[in-house]
């Protein structure tokens, strides 16, 4: 790992050297995007395969008038190497930018405000990491991830504007496995890592084993009470994310909630949505310079609030942008929590299915807000208050509407902070903060 | 560039059982214009290297864009501290494992280099394919895309051995959204299926400027169209369908990592065992499945996998009867099984897993006419725009853009929202006809999900249109 401020002194560096560069007529916009991390696989609660990556890319526009061009490129982290490489990608773009249209769509934050948040680090050293998730799986069939270090994105643009957010972070994302497909999904996940904290987090799953041990139940298709725990919500909402809040999606008439804006079907009152970017752990300002709003409220009291709106929507569209970035989905998405206590899930389930976790979702009508998917893990079918016995996975096929809609009975109280732990190219720094979900029936199909 | 830092890589390569250099240069351009607009150009340049080490038993890798000496001793001496720190607890035993130092190189054909184009002439070709599926005022959205990669991986052994291989990739894409009286339907070219390995040939291989009338003529018709009926029917399913039915439910299951367990946390397991190998009856007689890299122009050809194994053509599954898995050479010692040539990564910052290749179902013998002639009530699917299915690759869920209705052997009236639901373990089963090479098409997706860290991967998928009986079909919301 390099020393402290080590990334942000060398992105600094290279927005100085493209500074130099500027000549009469010409902006530029550049994100950094860096993290030094290790990622530990475990199968068989033995290590799978170790390593480390470093890495960090530039991505440059560069603007004259209403013409830009980008490129996006791999740094060395030499300063001499990184500047070389710059230089020739900005030939090439100054190359480009004739040959290229002017952009009606362009907009770009020309005096957008500096914020700077550097976390300082507590993480463990991967080897006591790795020996600590060893010794606690002790001889459980132990599956999964650790993912951790150092992460930093910066902007900067030729109007002085910088800004910079580094943190160092940990996610150990794992399963105890009972047998087949029956499994205990956890998370341990943060800043500070405890193996005190990380012992009693695997002591609970392993108390949940002893029930996927029991006979599978297998249900037959059709509709049952159930009970989805924060994780499986979370799971809907990231579907809906993809262009359910987005001001483009919705122009264009492709969003799965079109109902709620050409039928003006809502949701039960209690359901309340938001955008919530203070404390979350994705940046506070997006690539075009705009800082976020603290919160923007999605859905309120069960019907359409505001939507996500980034520049080059709001430029087309011709309405304020609110800092969201390109693909207009939720970053760090919140949900109002309800009246029941998790001590209570159980005996308010009272009979149908615990669902742990909802897996490989889908849209079988996209527009009309309707979805499939399958349950995963732990899901248990629940007799008079009482887990019976592990599931058989089950596919639904709902539409959002009737499940936050008339069926749902109740939201758990405290709505329950999961950090993602999707390493898609990078380290993913999306988060969602949502409860679980009573349901008076979901429709089952296979 | 590239021989300096192998250079670097042979003088600094470190006294263990086993190390390797794996560098990967590509340079990436996609250009898409929405509703005539040119969107911002995504140009990416990538040039990094993963080192892999074994010894004392363990294993290690590390993954830097810093490829000067320091950068790579660095990235060495970490991967070998990886290897000594966890070989007490490392599940496999990397001291018995074979060791190759391979020679070879691979360089996929290409007849016009996708950088001899200007980027005026790509833009201009996009405007005119977008205001072509524009000229319609339902038409509420419009884009067409283009993506041209030009990869080079060098994998070098500490041994000796070395392996280069370069290729060109193009991958277009058509789409267009519809929207009268509150329904919308879209066409698009499914999942970027028409990817290839080529240059600026492969828009004219794959006919992509006859293809933005067609699409924009079936997205109107699909608005005004009945949903899908429901109910247990036959299904003819044309070959951009059939990619992501092999794909899923027989590539993915296939994938011995998971039937090792390696994959459990994340992507699944697999209905698939070990001990089905060479016995177990995957489908019908009808089915031939090959794992086949040799296929010219298909997105995934290559002669060596990503860990220096030699590429060949062999079946998965022959005649039904399911024979080996898709497993890389460790997979293989783990499991005592044979399997393919398909350690692979994303790219220099992602270690290889078992991943798809060309994944391709051979033709048979029926016309597209003798298929759909044999069908008493059915439905023809096409064009996939939703795909579920378990974590073991059983049950599964699939939609399609655009159906039509067959009934008693000819095609009838468009249907919107075609969605079917079968158990993989079965439905190849009730595979009653393929098509022959007149109905062939080589296709593929450059997204292709899975591992931990995690990894997108590109795949070729080649398949004739198939006839299946019995199929749960239905529709959308009413």
């Amino acid at each position: 790992m390099q020393r402290p401020g080590a990334m942000q002194s060398h992105f600094n560096a290279l927005t100085d050297a493209l500074d130099g560069w500027r000549q009469p007529g010409e902006d530029f916009t550049v994100w950094f995007d860096g993290e030094d991390s290790d990622f530990v696989r475990f199968n068989k609660g033995r290590v799978r395969q170790p390593g480390t990556v470093w890495q960090r890319t530039l991505s440059l526009r560069w603007i004259a008038g209403r013409r830009h061009a980008s490129v996006e490129l791999d740094l060395t982290g030499d300063l001499d190497a990184d500047r070389g490489r710059l230089q020739t990608a900005l030939g090439d773009l100054r190359e480009r930018l004739p040959h290229l249209p002017e952009d009606p769509h362009l907009l770009w934050c020309q005096d957008g405000e500096d914020v700077q948040l550097v976390a300082p680090s507590a993480l463990p050293s991967a080897a006591d990491a790795v020996g600590q998730i060893v010794e606690s799986a002790g001889d459980a069939d132990l599956v999964g991830i650790y993912a951790a270090g150092s992460q930093a994105v910066g902007l900067a643009t030729s109007r002085g504007q910088r800004c910079w957010d580094e943190a160092h972070t940990f996610n150990f994302d794992w399963c105890l496995y009972a047998r087949g497909d029956k499994a205990v999904k956890s998370t341990y996940a943060g800043e500070t890592w405890s193996p005190d904290e990380l012992a009693a987090r695997m002591s609970r799953a392993r108390a949940q084993l002893d029930v996927l041990g029991r006979p599978v139940k297998t249900l037959s298709p059709g509709s049952y009470r159930a009970y989805l725990s924060p994780a499986a919500v979370a799971e809907i909402f990231d579907l809906f994310r993809r262009g359910g809040f987005s001001l483009k999606s919705t122009r264009t008439r492709v969003t799965p909630l079109l109902r709620m804006h050409t039928e003006g079907l809502r949701f039960d009152p209690r359901v309340r949505l938001w955008e919530d970017t203070v404390g979350a752990p994705a940046p506070a300002f997006q690539s075009d310079g705009f800082r976020k709003p603290d919160r923007v409220p999605l859905i309120t009291d069960g019907a359409l609030d505001e939507l996500l709106v980034n520049p080059r929507s709001a430029q087309e569209y011709g309405v304020p942008t609110n800092g969201a970035m390109s693909w207009e989905g939720p970053e760090a998405l919140s949900m109002a929590g309800g009246t029941l206590d998790e001590a209570d899930v159980i005996s308010r389930l009272g009979t149908g299915l615990y669902i742990s976790n909802l897996w490989y979702l889908n849209f079988s009508d996209c527009t009309a807000g309707r979805f499939t998917g399958m349950t995963r893990f732990a899901t248990c079918w629940v007799e008079d208050g009482e887990v019976v016995a592990p599931l058989g996975v089950m596919r639904f096929d709902e539409t959002i509407f009737r499940l936050f809609g008339e069926a749902l009975e109740d939201l758990t109280r405290v709505p329950e902070l999961q950090l993602s732990s999707s390493t898609y190219f990078r380290r993913s720094l999306d988060s969602s903060q949502v409860p679980g979900a009573l349901v008076r029936e979901m429709a089952f199909t296979l | 560039m590239i021989e300096r830092v192998v250079a670097r890589f042979r003088d600094l390569a470190p006294a263990v059982h086993f190390c390797s250099l794996r560098l990967v240069q590509e340079e990436r351009e996609e250009l898409e214009v929405r509703n005539g607009v040119l969107e911002p150009v995504d140009l990416r340049r990538i040039l990094g290297a993963m080192v892999t080490v074994h010894d004392r038993g363990g294993m290690g890798y590390a993954a830097t864009s810093d490829l000067s000496a320091t950068g790579l001793k660095r990235a060495l001496d970490r991967a070998v501290q990886w290897a000594h720190d966890t070989a007490s607890v490392g599940l496999i035993d990397t001291a018995s494992l074979p060791i190759h130092h391979p020679e070879g190189s691979f360089e996929a054909p290409t007849s016009q280099r996708w950088a001899s184009v200007g980027v005026g002439d790509k833009v201009a070709l996009l405007q005119h394919l977008c205001g072509r599926m524009n000229a319609d005022d339902r038409v509420v959205e419009a884009t067409a895309t283009v993506m041209g990669v030009q990869h080079h991986t060098t994998y070098v052994t500490g041994g000796g051995g070395r392996v280069d291989q370069r290729m060109e990739l193009v991958a277009p894409d058509l789409r267009v959204v519809a929207h009268a009286d509150g329904e919308t339907q879209q066409r698009t070219m499914g999942l970027r299926g028409y990817c290839q390995q080529g240059g600026w040939e492969v828009l004219a291989r794959v006919g992509f400027d006859t293809m933005p009338d067609e699409l924009r003529e079936e997205a109107l018709e699909l608005l005004a169209a009945p949903n899908c009926p429901s109910g247990t029917m036959d299904a003819v399913i044309d070959p951009d369908q059939m990619m992501l039915q092999i794909h899923e439910s027989i590539g993915h299951p296939l994938e011995l990592d998971r039937i090792l367990g390696d994959e459990r946390n994340y992507a699944g397991t697999s209905f698939v065992t070990a001990d089905m190998f060479g016995s177990y009856r995957y489908g019908s007689s009808l089915l031939n499945v090959t794992f086949d890299p040799t296929v010219p122009g298909e997105f995934a050809s290559f002669a060596y996998d990503d860990a220096g194994t030699a590429a060949e053509r062999v079946f998965l599954i022959r005649d039904g009867i399911l024979e080996r898995p898709l497993g890389g050479a460790l997979s293989q010692v783990r499991a005592g099984l044979p399997g393919t040539a398909n350690s692979r990564a994303q790219s220099w910052n992602r270690p290889p897993i078992d991943r798809m290749a060309n994944i391709n179902l051979e033709v048979g013998d029926q016309s597209i006419d003798q298929l759909i002639g044999a069908v008493e009530r059915g439905v023809l699917l096409r064009t996939n725009n939703s795909w579920s299915i378990d974590d073991s690759r059983n049950k599964f869920q699939f939609g399609c853009e655009y159906g039509r209705l067959i009934e008693d052997g000819e095609l009838k009236g468009v249907v919107k929202n075609p969605n079917y639901r079968g158990i993989s373990a079965t439905f190849w089963r009730s595979l009653a006809g393929v098509g022959d090479a007149s109905t062939n098409q080589v296709l593929g997706t450059p997204y292709c999900g899975k591992g931990e860290p995690n990894q997108v991967i590109r795949v070729g998928h080649a398949s004739p249109s198939c006839l299946f009986r019995d199929i749960a079909v239905f529709g959308g919301e009413t």
